[in-house]
């Protein structure tokens, strides 16, 4: 019974570290993706009803879209492709900008100054022109939408991270490590990164936030996620009608992209005013 | 109006604020009077809350403290009652503060003039010409150079001394009743220390002013106050006048302080100077560091370090001293393989080294250990101190598991640590302990050599004087050879065999360390013997009387050949000195001297033996 009760308190909110918190926030929206839709009561894109933008009502929860399909369903799919999406993509651009902006702090000076140079390139793009240009030329597989969101992004984690880096690779055990002869892996792996956990992880939920937005800025122009397919942002654009009639298909999905990018900035914020 | 007591703090406690809610006492019960034309010292190691004492004088404590008890009177107010107004007005002009670090106080962006004469635009309706006068009146009474135009520069300009007397110059313009000095001249080389110290003992002499003066170095309390307080954890231990607290101290912290500060010299004998080549654990022969563009003869135009030749005998330790910038950490790095040498060459145990440490062997990265300065910087904040002992283990004797487990405690036990702090993160470690565990990691690869970068500068003196006496003790029985950098000249006669000097990148002399205070020697050695403080009242008197050339400017490096030290020398003849090659004199027991003087010149400067006894450690 006690066993019980100090399990619970462990729970409580005020005991998790900071780190734990937007790990257990960012978990909660991978389970969501991954199994939400097997929770879906209808298939996306069956047409269950004929009255279209219904109100919420004890058959389909959060109402119809505008072909008269299940909103609630259609809204779990659309989480699972907008957090897949973006996970995927922060991964690719947090792991080459980390990656190589920590290298650059011990290899020639000339390797910073093309990687550098070639960073402020995209850096200098505007993020959604690039998206659109590359989308335009490439199409708009899930598999080149990652790459695009994870390119663009590539650059802000690339300076955070050696930022962070340079300063850390100026300590004395660095200095102490590369006396002993440490290869170059094991000092960006062991003795850099553990230091730059907490900045890193605030930079790594910015990043994806930036892809959550971006993502559905694409969408909603149509660039994005294709029909069937459906994301948060393209549903915000096939139900754009509804916002005449006051409908919740239009709404919901905004809420749901403010609380996905709001949520893990506040956790954010709480990381970094510790 | 009748002022017995300038400053009266009565009971103050003060505490610091936990995120939790809890807190700290920082300081406890603290009294303390000071009469007015007086000098009081704060003495204590770091965290005994002298800081805190000093900065609630001016009504000021850091976000997170408060004044929880007690009263502070200066020069009639009650400083605990005030409101943030009037305290604007009391702070510069009843009361100034001069910080310890100059270099960090000025604003690069401003020149000298305008933030030295701030405070008096601030604080009174003078005119800027008045202002301007007062400052120029000021800088000359602290015999700053070209008082008339210095202020027209920028702090970068400037050197740290100079820095140091221009921030007591702005905390003397509003001509205030009391300036607290919070440990002005810790950051500074001797030489420049002892200058500044005269300046402000002369300024506060001749304006009658009250001071309270905070630093953890008894030899300068001796020099500039008139009573001291001893602070330890936030309470007083020993209250008095500072000829009877140092001379005959009650407290027994206060004697352990006192006895940290009288380092005694080894009790060895020094190893010979003179040593076969076989019997050398290291050997630099004119090797040459440097940055910038190549000579003709393929040599970098600007050189950090310029032919230097050393030698290490086996077993023995050798002291590098020098001031600020004259190149000892680079020794340091050069031979340890970090900062690669553009001529030269270094023989370690018979092999010739590669200059750059990654094409060095295993095996001699593994005989050469570094242990660096800054006991807060030297371990990974993000390992576990067992982590990191057992790293070293793994990597050059490939133990595992129980085994490297076992031998990270037999370390720990060699530098008196208990085991349990193998579990500990450096965070939660004391400044002397993590020292420890930097030479325990060092000593963990078994070296035959351990290059010493200032590991006692940042420490308290008690503490440094037990790593120092540790140093000796493992040397003892590990058979270990030693290179100890260091600007402490007690540390060097307790710990060295023989030391080098080095100014501007050049070797000026090698000798034996329990020679430096007595025969013959370069000038500049003679400068820096004569610049260390010792406990004994007068001495800066003493000390300045036997200085001839003025304060001289940071040095400029000669590239046209003759002595470094020419425009700083005392004994320089014009015309010799700033031109050809300086000779090397080699003496009688080994001592070598790089000076165009003859040995009977430089045994006796000015041709007379000098008329005050240079310093003396026993005391």
């Amino acid at each position: 019974m006690s066993g019980m009760a100090t399990g619970l308190r462990a729970l409580r909110l005020s005991a998790l570290t900071p780190a734990q918190r937007v790990m257990g926030l960012f978990g909660f929206w991978l389970v969501l993706a991954v199994c939400g839709p097997f929770f879906a009561p209808y298939a996306p894109g069956q047409i269950i009803d004929t009255e279209v933008f219904a109100p919420l009502s004890h058959r389909h929860w959060l109402g119809t879209d505008y072909l008269g399909r299940d909103l609630g369903s259609r809204l779990l799919y659309a989480v699972r492709y907008t957090v897949l999406i973006c996970t995927l993509s922060t991964a690719f651009s947090c792991g080459c900008g980390v990656l190589l902006g920590i290298a650059t702090t011990a290899t020639p000076a000339w390797v910073e100054q093309i990687a550098g140079r070639l960073m402020d390139g995209i850096l200098s793009i505007p993020s959604l022109l690039c998206a659109l240009l590359v989308i335009a030329a490439f199409g708009d597989s899930l598999l080149a939408l990652v790459l695009t969101l994870g390119v663009i992004y590539t650059p802000g984690a690339y300076r955070t991270s050696r930022a962070l880096a340079l300063r850390i690779a100026r300590m004395d055990y660095i200095t102490v490590a590369v006396a002993r002869g440490e290869g170059a892996l094991f000092i960006i792996w062991r003795e850099i990164l553990p230091n730059m956990r907490g900045p890193l992880l605030a930079d790594v939920g910015l990043r994806f936030i930036y892809a959550v937005l971006l993502l559905s800025n694409l969408s909603f122009l149509g660039l994005g996620v294709q029909p069937p397919l459906v994301d948060l942002g393209s549903l915000v654009r096939e139900n754009v009608l509804g916002l005449v009639y006051g409908s919740g298909a239009v709404i919901l999905p905004t809420i749901v992209i403010g609380v996905l990018t709001v949520g893990i900035n506040l956790v954010l914020d709480g990381t970094s005013r510790r | 109006m009748s002022r017995a007591h300038m400053i009266s703090v009565r009971n103050l406690d003060i505490v610091g604020h936990r995120p939790d809610g809890g807190t700290v006492p920082i300081v406890r019960d603290v009294s303390l009077e000071v009469r007015e034309g007086q000098m009081l010292a704060l003495i204590g190691e770091s965290g005994s809350g002298k800081t805190t004492i000093a900065l609630s004088l001016l009504g000021h404590v850091r976000p997170g403290c408060t004044i929880s008890g007690g009263q502070i009177t200066v020069a009639g107010h009650d400083v605990t009652s005030m409101t943030r107004h009037e305290l604007r007005g009391f702070r510069g002009r009843t009361i100034s503060y001069v910080a310890q670090n100059a270099g960090t106080a000025f604003n690069p962006a401003l020149s000298i003039a305008q933030q030295v004469i701030e405070p008096a635009r601030v604080h009174w309706a003078m005119t800027r010409q008045q202002a301007e006068r007062k400052m120029i009146d000021l800088f000359r009474a602290l015999a700053l150079p070209e008082p008339e135009t210095i202020g027209a520069r920028y702090p970068y300009q400037l050197s740290g001394g100079q820095l140091q007397r221009l921030m007591a110059a702005m905390a003397l313009i509003t001509d205030p009743e009391i300036v607290v000095f919070d440990e002005p001249t810790t950051a500074l080389d001797v030489t420049t220390q002892i200058e500044v110290l005269a300046a402000f003992r002369t300024v506060l002499a001749d304006r009658g002013i009250t001071g309270v003066y905070v630093t953890h170095d008894l030899a300068i309390v001796a020099q500039i106050a008139d009573h001291a307080v001893v602070l330890r954890h936030g309470q007083v231990r020993e209250s008095g006048t500072v000829a009877r607290i140092l001379g005959n101290p009650q407290d027994e912290y206060t004697r352990e302080l006192v006895a940290a500060c009288r380092i005694p010299p080894r009790a060895t004998p020094c190893a010979p100077m003179a040593s076969a080549r076989e019997d050398r654990v290291l050997d630099l022969s004119d090797v040459i560091v440097g940055y910038g563009n190549r000579t003709a003869e393929g040599l970098p135009e600007r050189r950090i370090l310029d032919h230097i030749s050393l030698s290490v005998p086996r077993g023995s330790t050798l002291g590098i001293i020098g001031e600020s910038g004259c190149g000892k950490s680079t020794l340091a790095r050069t031979i340890s393989g970090l900062q690669p040498w553009a001529a030269g060459q270094v023989v370690f145990r018979g092999q010739a080294l590669a200059p750059a440490v990654a094409d060095r062997t295993r095996e001699q990265r593994r005989r050469l250990q570094i242990v660096a300065q800054n006991a807060d910087l030297v371990l990974n904040p993000a390992w576990r101190i067992g982590a990191t002992i057992e790293r070293v283990l793994t990597f050059f004797h490939g133990m595992k598991g129980a085994e490297a487990r076992a031998e990270a405690m037999r370390l720990l036990d060699m530098v008196r640590l208990p085991h349990a702090l193998l579990e500990r993160y450096p965070a939660e470690l004391s400044g002397g302990q993590k020292q420890r565990v930097n030479f325990a990691r060092a000593l963990a690869a078994r070296p035959d050599l351990v290059l010493c970068d200032e590991i006692t500068a940042a420490l308290d003196p008690v503490v440094a004087a037990a790593i120092l006496e540790l140093m000796a003790e493992l040397q003892e029985t590990l058979g270990i050879s030693y290179i100890f950098i260091t600007h402490d000249l007690h540390a060097v006669r307790a710990v060295c065999d023989q030391v080098a000097v080095l100014y501007a990148g050049h070797v000026v002399e090698q000798c034996d360390s329990q020679s430096l205070t007595a025969g013959a020697h370069h000038p500049y050695t003679r400068l820096l013997v004569s610049s260390v403080p010792e406990m004994r009242a007068g001495w800066l008197a003493d000390a300045m009387a036997l200085r001839h050339a003025e304060g001289a400017p940071a040095a400029q490096r000669r590239t046209d050949g003759g002595c470094q030290f020419f425009s700083r020398c005392d004994m320089r003849m014009p015309g010799q000195c700033d031109r050809g090659p300086v000779p090397v004199h080699t003496l009688p027991d080994g001592a070598r001297i790089a000076c165009y003087r003859s040995c009977a010149d430089l045994a006796f400067p000015g041709g007379v033996a000098p008329a005050v006894p240079l310093p003396s450690y026993e005391s």
